[in-house]
């Protein structure tokens, strides 16, 4: 019971706070000066007309490969974590096989994934273009990838070569980050590529190149974690 | 529709709502499972009340097309800094929850059961 009383003493003194945050709060009427930099200078310097990937992929491109790294952290640490119990499990008698899936999954899933998988390819090429991008991308294309494992329960994915491709496309990514380094005015600064006709599907120098790499990347990782907790 | 209230901060009341919920559940509950869900729904919370803090009145997204042309940007766009901001967000906050769920596993795997009570090793 005084447990509950210090949890509801708790909620009661962040809510307090909260309404105060939300007393304070003034809806914007106009953008603050950085906001303002960031809107006119993507489309004018690096030639994307999606502001928000312009900031993830150039400015704060270098926290968008720390991210991608702690995305890799995380689907080592699972391996790590689970990686014990299963074979524990396989000596114990072993997992016994998985039931299949039912037929409305099955013939859903051979519908769908088509589907899944070239609209996660759309939505990560066109992140320079419209609403989008490379983790966006790679989360629809990891969830294709799990309803694939749900259809068929008893397939194996091949986590070896994924997490080839992965290592690939993050060496690929600090390569164009070092060209960026070398040929324009800083690391990952997309500029070194021609601007293009702004608005064109190849177009905002190398955005769209470090976009697709990093939903490669995303969605290599995200099916990779997907796996190991299936295990 | 108008309500009076503008809808950021409807949305921010949302965010807040849905963060005090994640609170309460986090400290009230005492299986595993539900505390990881109240995490996530305490990190939506705040991922709500980020993007509503960019919204800028009457302003649309800062995508710049046939509906927000180039000259108007500065002025009919939302702030776009918060918005990559939870993009981060999200993406750390997925890893944490993955690396919750890998630990609720492990604990489940070594005393059969999800409940914290099981669990007093490191409790003083």
């Amino acid at each position: 019971m005084i447990k509950r009383a210090f949890a509801v003493l708790a909620v009661a003194l962040m809510a307090l706070v909260f309404l105060g945050v939300i007393g304070d709060y003034v809806e914007l009427q106009a953008l603050r000066p950085l906001a303002r930099h960031y809107v006119t200078e993507v489309p004018a310097q690096l030639g994307a007309p999606n502001v928000v990937t312009g900031i993830l992929i150039s400015w704060r491109g270098f926290d968008t490969l720390g991210e991608v790294a702690v995305l890799f952290m995380v689907a080592a640490s699972i391996g790590l974590l689970l990686k014990k119990d299963s074979a524990g499990g396989a000596a114990a008698g072993g997992r016994d096989a998985r039931p299949p899936a039912g037929e409305i999954v099955t013939t859903g899933a051979m519908v769908l994934l088509p589907l899944i998988f070239t609209f996660g390819a759309y939505v990560i090429v066109n992140g320079h273009l419209s609403a989008g991008g490379g983790f966006q991308g790679g989360a629809i294309v990891a969830s294709g990838v799990m309803l694939m494992l749900v259809a068929s329960p008893s397939a194996t994915l091949n986590t070896a070569l994924l997490g080839v491709i992965e290592s690939a496309a993050g060496v690929l990514y600090v390569c164009l980050g070092v060209l960026g380094l070398v040929l324009a005015s800083g690391f990952l600064d997309p500029r070194f590529l021609p601007k293009g006709q702004f608005g064109a599907f190849i177009s905002a120098g190398a955005i769209p190149l470090i976009s697709a790499l990093l939903g490669v990347k995303v969605g290599a990782e995200l099916s990779v974690i997907i796996d190991r907790f299936r295990s | 529709m108008t309500t009076g209230i503008p809808v950021s901060t409807i949305l921010m009341i949302t965010g807040f709502g849905l963060t005090l919920t994640g609170l309460w559940g986090m400290l009230t509950h005492r299986n595993i499972m539900r505390i990881i869900i109240s995490f996530v729904l305490m990190g939506t919370g705040f991922n709500i009340v980020m993007v509503a803090s960019g919204y800028v009145t009457g302003a649309t997204a800062p995508i710049i097309d046939t509906a927000l042309g180039l000259g108007e940007a500065g002025a009919r766009a939302i702030d776009p800094v918060p918005s990559a901001l939870v993009v981060t967000a999200i993406v750390i906050g997925f890893s944490v929850t993955a690396v919750m769920l890998a630990f609720a596993i492990r604990l489940y795997a070594a005393k059969k059961t999800l409940s914290i009570d099981a669990f007093t090793e490191s409790k003083w």
